[in-house]
């Protein structure tokens, strides 16, 4: 059942370009949610569509598009901060934008919090959070992205919510949620709490 | 000491793994929010103009 049907061979002539619309949404939610500025981030993810198209011919066909794209994308993300290092996220200005502005969200104030929070973690703090948590890529095709081992995109991304955690002023060991049932998120009694 | 945690550490183990689907939740948000918008007509008419160019070459 391995033989090369037709269908393959058609699909091998396809060109993997034709699925890159497919991936801009993923691209730009990455991006945005990297670099906490809309319009910095649809720059990069221009820049990533562009050296896509160009170099086509290294991406190898019936591996995962979207793994290679981030890959593109978030060494276009860190040549760009070696170009500005001195420039900083923007939570507040991507709120102002109206851009995360969901209707008659029961969380919109902890959201901007957990934004907020989100933003003042580093660069790479910020990626492994992403790839692993919101992606959802695993850990192997994390690390693979990044250029690390498996072990240290687990002990990064632990770090990271720890980080993360302690910027929302939450400790492990805090008496604030009971295990898993509860109803609201630790983040969200919190900012509750602080906004009350 | 065996493979028995203590009750704290038990507890204290759930915390961490609630604070980190907690974590995780809210991260989904935040990309989700991202992911339901419609992507910017600059990134339809820059695909068009990269398959033109490459069709005059």
């Amino acid at each position: 059942m391995t033989a090369t049907t037709p269908q393959d061979v058609i699909a091998d002539t396809t060109d993997p370009r034709d699925a890159l619309p497919t991936h801009l949404p993923a691209l730009r939610a990455f991006a945005i949610s990297l670099t906490g500025n809309v319009a910095l981030a649809d720059d990069m993810v221009q820049d990533t569509i562009v050296k896509a198209w160009t170099n086509i011919e290294s991406f190898k066909p019936g591996t995962n598009m979207r793994a290679w794209l981030f890959t593109i994308l978030r060494n276009t993300f860190y040549s760009y901060r070696r170009k500005h290092k001195r420039e900083q996220p923007d939570p507040e200005g991507i709120h102002a934008a109206g851009l995360y502005e969901k209707p008659a969200h029961d969380s919109k104030l902890a959201m901007t919090d957990f934004r907020v929070a989100f933003a003042k973690l580093s660069d790479e703090h910020r990626e492994v959070l992403l790839l692993v948590g919101a992606s959802g890529f695993s850990t192997h095709e994390a690390a693979e992205m990044i250029g690390i081992a498996e072990g240290t995109v687990k002990s990064r991304a632990s770090r990271a919510r720890a980080r993360l955690c302690a910027l929302l002023g939450m400790e492990v060991g805090e008496h604030m949620l009971d295990g898993i049932d509860g109803s609201t998120a630790a983040v969200m009694s919190k900012s509750g709490t602080q906004a009350a | 000491m065996g493979a028995r945690m203590t009750q704290d550490e038990q507890t204290g183990k759930r915390r961490k793994q609630g604070l980190n689907h907690q974590i995780d939740e809210n991260l989904k948000r935040v990309y989700e929010s991202v992911l339901e918008e419609d992507v910017p007509d600059r990134f339809k008419d820059l695909l068009n103009r990269l398959r033109q160019q490459e069709g005059s070459q």
